[in-house]
């Protein structure tokens, strides 16, 4: 069966088992590989992406949810390194090993984009549910602020309705 | 800075340099252009360090692996300083596995105990000054004029007579022809203008874009995705297996049987984990089928009830704690803890029986790997190239090999690339561990409090039995009893002994090795001996490190930045730690509270750290802050449970980490004591900070709690 959706605004069609993780079309049918593998189980977040805007964890979704939407990985995140996330996570000089980093990278954009002006706490509690072995948090804390004062205007994201995603899916606070 | 390639195209690389067409390239170790000439035509001229580039670019070879410790920044910081050379203009690539990349630390290549910076220290400096010497004795060449009318700066060599100026890039074709100078100078510490800097890291900009490339990112043409079925119970094999419908399974191309047990082989990894479910396998649990935890600690008891293997021996520790007025004893104990890397171990082979072999792997140790894949290709080590990747974190994990076996084994069955990716599961239940352990103390005080005599027993595996099967000859491996037998405290009788007991759970190098548990024990047993000579544990730590110096100032500067003797906010108590790790000198004070229910938060942590002149003062901060964070796992969150010869632990709702709802604010100081060459800082900050929370929680309780991790039900 033919799934159709898009990826960082390109179209494509995979004939792949219906209920194959959306992570494993993106790494080993598109050979997208900035998405990463950690866990299988939505607990670490290193393979959030963006589903028409919100963040969820591809490695426990079923690609046939993502049938006619829109899919962006960190690779759209922007081309050149522009989005305000990726301008403070280079300014602050975030990652270590890099692992987990798209997938922070992506769920600090998705919390931005809900939240321009995150507090302590509530960055905290967001991004609760993606797991840095090498402990930058306190980096990546730092950097989340300092994408809040780059982002000057940004758009109100896309929001739908995710109920046909499995518990867990949807980015925010562990597990 | 842009894009940085990874991994080194050596047949590539072989053709350019043979040809002439890359300019310059250094191996200092190299007494003449003769030999390097010679050289370029065997894998012998990998062993450049630096690269110029007709278009100026300056490529840095970063022999040590990157996971996330900051060495390929921190090690071309080494030679740029040196080389005089454009920053903005550096770029890096991982060395090929090549005998002149070997670390004296180990005698081969590899990256571990802290020791990268260390070992480099010296010919990366040494390489950045030849390369230097050449370029200016090309320009002088060039100009007529004499080598010493000329300086270099910047990546160019300019005439100060004239002014004239020269491009490294323009040079560096005339230089390579050059017969390097075989005694550089090398600059003074007060001459530093890139070494202690906080530049920003190399590998940053590709970190933030998805284009960093790491070990399972690998993508080769005709490549197959596999997976493994191991044994559940450590020591069992396969007994039998029907493959049938793991066969049917959309995208399964094979299944076939290797060393470690059953690996199924499909088109992507998501298919090869669906086949890997349908297998039907009978298993040979072996004889560990019954080994818990609980028998396991029981082995350590029943062992330290006879003396071990003398380990340090001072003056006579029996005779007196016999004679001290008070005798304190305690036993405390350590978990078996996973790594957890974020990326699961991987490896990606492509084995041309008795052809060569090309690895694409994450690893810390170049050189057994590349011998794995020769052996199992039929060919020998020079045959195999080995493309080293970015690491997803390897906190001594990838030091091991077994994940190269798996993928050898499989790409030789398959005849084609293959990628061997291990599940969460198959990374937390088949690693090699750091060992659980079983210490007991007894220390007397005379009746001033003064400590006067120390016994430490020690019981666990050894890490270097499991790592060079037989390599402890005498019963003693220096890991098991590190920060213990090694303590600086100025007590006048000691002894520490060690039972090595061997048993069937794979232990490892995990991040700051002995030290990890043992900075544990030590720490903690330290502040209940302050306790029980009622004194300040700061001031009682202070009073026998009179002969510490480095111990000493690195506690001295915790205490002042901590406001150490001044109280705590309302509800928060403190405690501290000092350990030495790899020579480098780490004190912490945490300060916690405790809720109702008993549990622990940390609010903030204070390091100051000793590791002589620092290379990069921001990546030594992500290093300590990273240690806390790790060592605040083992403090508070998982530990690796054994039962029915298995871990019971699989994933990181079972083994839990540090998350950043948790993570405390962490203050770093870092005291420059000129000290060169310098040691390493991606592991010893992990050590202290389990005995300065757990210090904290008997400040704020008054209750001793002698094992990691904490649970609430401790204090109950």
């Amino acid at each position: 069966m033919a799934i159709r959706f898009t990826v960082n605004g390109k179209p494509h069609t995979v004939d792949v088992d219906p209920q194959m993780p959306l992570l494993w079309v993106i790494r080993d049918t598109l050979n997208m590989t900035g998405t990463k593998f950690g866990c299988g189980m939505a607990l670490c977040g290193a393979c959030t992406v963006h589903i028409n805007g919100n963040a969820i964890r591809s490695c426990i979704t079923p690609v046939s949810s993502v049938e006619g939407k829109h899919v962006t990985t960190i690779e759209g995140l922007s081309p050149d390194h522009s989005h305000p996330v990726q301008r403070a996570w280079i300014e602050v000089d975030v990652p270590q090993c890099g692992y987990c980093q798209s997938g922070q990278i992506m769920s600090a954009a998705a919390l931005l984009a809900k939240n321009p002006h995150p507090t302590d706490a509530e960055i905290e509690e967001f991004m609760a549910g993606n797991i840095c072995r090498c402990g930058t948090y306190q980096q990546i804390k730092e950097a989340i602020h300092r994408a809040a004062a780059l982002q000057a205007k940004t758009a109100k994201p896309e929001t739908s309705e995710f109920d046909h995603l499995p518990q867990g899916a949807l980015a925010g606070g562990a597990e | 800075m842009t894009v940085i390639t990874t991994g080194l195209d050596r047949r590539k690389f072989l053709k350019t340099s043979l040809a002439g067409a890359t300019g310059l390239i250094v191996g200092f170790y190299l007494p003449g252009r003769h030999e390097l000439l010679a050289a370029e035509a065997a894998p012998a001229v990998m062993n450049a360090f630096i690269h110029i580039s007709p278009e100026n670019t300056v490529t840095i070879v970063v022999s040590k692996s990157e996971m996330g410790q900051g060495v390929a920044t921190s090690i071309p910081m080494l030679a740029a300083e040196e080389l005089e050379c454009d920053w903005r203009k550096i770029r890096f690539e991982f060395a090929p596995a090549a005998r002149v990349y070997f670390d004296p630390a180990f005698g081969m290549q590899g990256t571990g105990g802290s020791t990268s910076v260390h070992s480099s220290w010296e010919p990366l400096r040494k390489a950045g000054a030849t390369a230097r010497e050449m370029l200016i004795a090309a320009a002088a060449q060039k100009w007529g004029v004499d080598p010493s009318e000329c300086r270099a700066e910047r990546g160019e060599v300019v005439h100060m007579g004239t002014k004239r100026r020269a491009t490294y890039g323009s040079l560096a074709e005339a230089a390579s022809k050059l017969q390097p100078p075989t005694d550089v100078k090398l600059k003074d510490p007060a001459e530093f203008k890139v070494i202690g800097k906080p530049y920003k890291r190399l590998d940053t900009p590709e970190k933030t874009n998805g284009r960093a490339q790491f070990g399972i990112d690998q993508r080769r043409p005709g490549m197959y995705h596999a997976v493994v079925l191991r044994c559940p119970v450590f020591g069992g094999k396969v007994a039998s297996f029907d493959a049938t419908k793991a066969k049917q399974v959309r995208g399964v191309k094979d299944v076939v049987q290797i060393s470690d047990g059953i690996a199924v082989v499909a088109d992507n990894t998501w298919s090869a984990m669906q086949g890997r479910k349908a297998l039907e396998v009978e298993w040979d649990f072996g004889p560990n089928a019954n080994v818990s935890t609980d028998s396991i600690f029981q082995n350590f008891a029943k062992a330290l009830e006879k003396p071990g293997v003398v380990a340090h021996k001072k003056g006579d520790a029996a005779l007196a704690l016999q004679n001290a007025a008070r005798k304190i004893e305690a036993e405390y104990r350590a978990p078996y803890e996973a790594h957890a890397t974020m990326e699961p171990m991987n490896c990606t082979a492509d084995i041309r029986e008795g052809e060569g072999a090309d690895l694409w792997v994450p690893t810390q140790f170049q050189t057994p790997s590349q011998a794995t894949a020769a052996k199992i290709a039929g060919v020998s080590p020079d045959k195999v190239n080995v493309h080293t990747t970015f690491l997803g974190g390897g906190f001594g994990r990838r030091g091991w090999s077994d994940f190269v076996v798996e993928a050898c084994e499989v790409s030789k069955a398959m005849k084609a690339p293959v990628q061997v990716t291990w599940s969460r599961e198959d990374d937390m239940q088949h690693d090699y561990y750091r060992p659980a352990s079983l210490v007991r103390f007894a220390a007397g005080l005379d009746a001033n409090g003064n400590p006067v005599g120390l016994e430490v027993h020690v019981a666990c595996d050894s890490i270097m039995n499991w790592f060079f099967p037989g390599s402890v000859k005498n019963g003693l491996d220096n890991s098991s009893v590190d920060t213990l037998a090694n303590q600086p405290y100025d007590i006048p009788n000691v002894l520490v002994d060690y039972q090595l007991v061997s048993g069937p759970i794979p232990q490892g190098f995990w991040r700051s090795v002995g030290a990890s548990q043992n900075g544990f024990f030590r720490e903690c047993f330290i502040d209940e001996l302050a306790a029980a000579a009622k004194k300040d544990p700061y001031e009682f730590r202070r009073g026998l490190l009179k002969n510490s110096a480095r111990n000493l100032g690195v506690l001295d500067l915790v205490a002042e930045k901590s406001g150490w003797g001044k109280p705590a906010p309302a509800g928060r108590h403190r405690g501290i730690a000092v350990v030495e790790a790899f020579n480098t000198f780490v004190a912490e004070v945490a300060e916690v509270s405790l809720d109702k229910d008993k549990n622990v938060k940390v609010h903030r942590v204070w390091v100051a750290v000793d590791l002589g002149q620092p290379v990069n003062p921001s990546i030594i901060e992500q290093q300590v802050r990273g240690g806390v964070v790790f060592g605040l796992s083992q403090t508070l969150k998982g530990e690796i449970t054994i039962d029915k010869g298995r871990v019971q632990q699989g994933n990181f709702d079972t083994f839990e980490v540090l998350r950043m709802n948790e993570m405390p604010h962490v203050e770093v100081y870092i005291t420059n004591s000129h000290l060169v060459p310098p040691t390493g800082m991606g592991e010893p900050a992990v050590p202290p900070i389990a005995p300065a929370v757990y210090n904290a929680i008997f400040a704020a309780t008054g209750k001793r709690i002698r094992k990691i991790p904490y649970r609430p039900d401790d204090l109950a």
